[in-house]
């Protein structure tokens, strides 16, 4: 099998630091004996708030979770990472992650692409300012590259907009890459 | 003898080290409980497998256990049916389950090292975070998720990247009013929830060795909190005393044979770390958390910090999103708050010696009018010992209520939770927002202070009572 090669879509900005796995996906909801049927509990105490970012318009096509350093830290439940991607995510963008999260993501075959702080903070900005645009996280690159490559292409709502001047279709980002991330590319093996 | 202990044991139970892949390692205790483990039976019998070493898996039930009212057949009924599914997958594999209403039942981490199955040198994992905890006795014991309890129920091997091996050497002495809780806490605040990640940490210097097996599980339990992969002390005394005449551990020539194994796991003088960091446990107080992770803690002297003055705009948000969150203001001293509730227990602080140290306190007084307290013995052992002693008595006397082993509210999986708002002292392991129910506030101390702060009402210490 291929494995995953180059992920492409929107991107939700979550900027906050530590953010814990009882926070991804709240106790209530680990006594499912399934795989599935989480995403309605992602970050279900926070999607109270009807301003939290996974409210807002265009959320529910994300394939890309871009959050602060340490995502993904406390519980090994893997259900944290099964809601993720139940919601529709496929890669998260983090400048690092809990260990038992980054096993679990590679284990269930989603994409923990670390970045460096700096990367991080400029894909926030760049979403701030364009809330459409579209992340892509190369993995394969990344892999042969030993450093994360993505980048940021501005949506053509925005692109169309003469204040943003000239478009430039692709910002390149860089960062570095996880031993982890190299191993997204292969199924996991059980 | 040379080397750390972490590489000694890594390279024991290497199977397989393929270059550029992580390392493919023996597994030698597999716990699992109800919550983690049914996708995975579900996974290895899709895949037409069977438990591999079922003689080396051991079950129980804790997560999402009633702590009363055992005589009644299970309320909830998806904890329930998780319950259900435990003994079904146990009995079709041939696993060992320590079931509800059996002696040996509790927190996974407790029962391990009661039976004694917990040994030096070994690997141990569980689909639990705090199996850290069984790094007390010189083990390399981690945490994993549902796919790894799946990968080991069928392998018995685990393939893992080789952490990175950091020391955290506690020199001097404990004063008289510290326990391990206070001392992990205390670790924590100066490496950051962040710090131990991609880490084994080893826990060494005086201080260290001088603390009983139960508060070295403290201390190994709250690795994760730091971030670690796996916390560790090296075997000593202490150790072998603890684990002579369990009924696992190894007996007559086998006993004598094991412990000059164990002593020769010891990390020779001259080794070297990763990374380091030195801890002086004089210059330490009783912690208190304030925040909704576990490194934003004071001693119960400070005050609530000003956000203004965290290191890095990062920090200083997650304070201002912790006190929101908490309902606190900076400068408000840590005594002047008041609590609704108390909880003693857990895999952290859950075992004999924590109660003793909590019913000490409380023997004789009175839980401050309107707090619902409570004490969840970390196993059925553990809560038959301690009324042995006449402790539960101390404990019901004073207006605690006297529950059976579980998990309960460190997580609030099985019902026993805060209402939204309310605020706990609770000797757990985590304050994270919602941890013990939706809109509870959560402030992690030590079973001493959290006994005076029934008594109190608010965050006091037992000398001041």
């Amino acid at each position: 099998m291929p494995g995953i090669q180059r992920i492409a879509g929107r991107a939700v900005a979550l900027d906050r630091r530590d953010v814990d796995t009882d926070q991804i996906i709240p106790a209530s909801w680990l006594k499912r004996v399934e795989r599935t049927g989480f995403a309605p509990g992602l970050f279900g105490a926070w999607r109270e708030d009807p301003d939290f970012v996974l409210n807002r318009p265009g959320a529910a096509e994300a394939k890309v979770l871009v959050a602060g350093s340490n995502f993904g830290c406390g519980s090994s439940r893997e259900h944290a990472v099964w809601a993720l991607q139940n919601f529709g995510f496929q890669a998260v963008v983090a400048p690092s992650f809990g260990d038992i999260f980054r096993n679990n993501s590679v284990a269930a075959g989603l994409v923990p692409a670390a970045a460096t702080e700096d990367a991080v903070t400029r894909l926030f900005a760049a979403l701030a300012a364009d809330p459409d645009a579209e992340v892509v996280v190369d993995v394969a690159a990344s892999a042969s590259r030993g450093a994360l490559t993505c980048q940021v292409r501005r949506s053509a709502r925005r692109a169309t907009r003469p204040s943003f001047g000239k478009v430039r279709p692709r910002t390149a980002c860089m960062g570095r890459t996880p031993r982890r991330s190299r191993r997204a590319t292969s199924p996991r093996e059980t | 003898m040379t080397g750390r202990l972490f590489d000694k044991i890594w390279d024991r139970h290497l199977v397989a080290s393929p270059p550029g892949e992580p390392a493919l390692l023996y597994i030698d205790l597999h716990l699992v409980h109800e919550v983690t483990s049914p996708q995975a039976f579900e996974g290895i019998e899709l895949a037409g497998r069977k438990v591999r070493r079922p003689d080396l898996t051991l079950a129980t039930m804790d997560h999402d256990v009633p702590t009363i009212g055992l005589d009644q057949p299970i309320a909830d009924p998806l904890a329930a049916e998780q319950i259900a599914r435990l003994r079904r997958n146990c009995a079709g594999h041939g696993v060992t389950l320590h079931a509800l209403g059996s002696i040996e039942q509790g927190i996974v981490h407790v029962i391990g090292p009661q039976l004694g199955l917990t040994q030096p040198g070994m690997t141990v994992v569980c689909g639990d975070s705090h199996t850290s905890t069984h790094g007390a006795f010189g083990t390399l014991a981690f945490g994993i998720g549902t796919s790894e309890v799946e990968h080991v129920l069928a392998t018995q091997t685990l393939r893992q990247v080789k952490p990175a091996a950091m020391a955290v050497t506690v020199d001097g002495e404990l004063g008289p009013e510290l326990t391990a809780k206070d001392l992990v806490l205390g670790i924590i605040r100066a490496l950051g929830t962040g710090g131990g990640v991609g880490s084994v940490i080893e826990y060494r210097g005086a201080a260290v060795r001088a603390l009983s097996m139960q508060g070295r599980m403290t201390v190994c339990n709250m690795s994760i909190e730091g971030g670690a992969r796996a916390g560790m002390i090296a075997p000593d005394d202490t150790t072998f005393a603890y684990l002579e005449g369990r009924h696992h551990s190894p007996k007559g020539k086998l006993w004598e044979q094991a412990l000059d194994d164990w002593r020769s796991l010891a990390t020779g003088d001259g080794a070297e770390f990763d990374r380091e960091i030195r801890v002086d446990a004089s210059a330490l107080r009783p912690a208190v958390t304030w925040g909704t992770n576990p490194a934003q803690s004071v001693t119960i002297d400070d005050a609530i910090p000003d956000p203004s003055s965290m290191s890095t705009p990062a920090l200083r948000q997650a304070a201002e999103r912790a006190l929101a969150y908490m309902d606190l203001s900076p400068g408000m001293a840590i005594r002047d708050i008041s609590v609704d509730a108390v909880f003693i227990g857990s895999c952290t602080n859950g075992r004999l010696e924590d109660l003793r140290a909590a019913a000490e306190v409380v023997r004789g007084r009175k839980v401050s009018p309107g707090i619902r307290a409570l004490v969840v013995p970390g196993s059925a052992r553990v809560k038959a010992e301690a009324e042995a002693e006449g402790l539960d008595k101390y404990f019901t006397d004073a207006g605690f209520e006297w529950r059976s082993a579980g998990c309960s509210m460190c997580l609030g999986m099985n019902g026993d939770i805060l209402a939204p708002g309310e605020r706990s002292a609770s000797t757990s392991n985590r304050n994270f927002e919602g941890r013990q129910g939706p809109g509870g506030r959560t402030h992690l101390v030590s079973p001493a202070v959290a006994a005076a702060t029934a008594v109190a009402g608010r965050f006091t210490l037992p000398g001041d009572l």
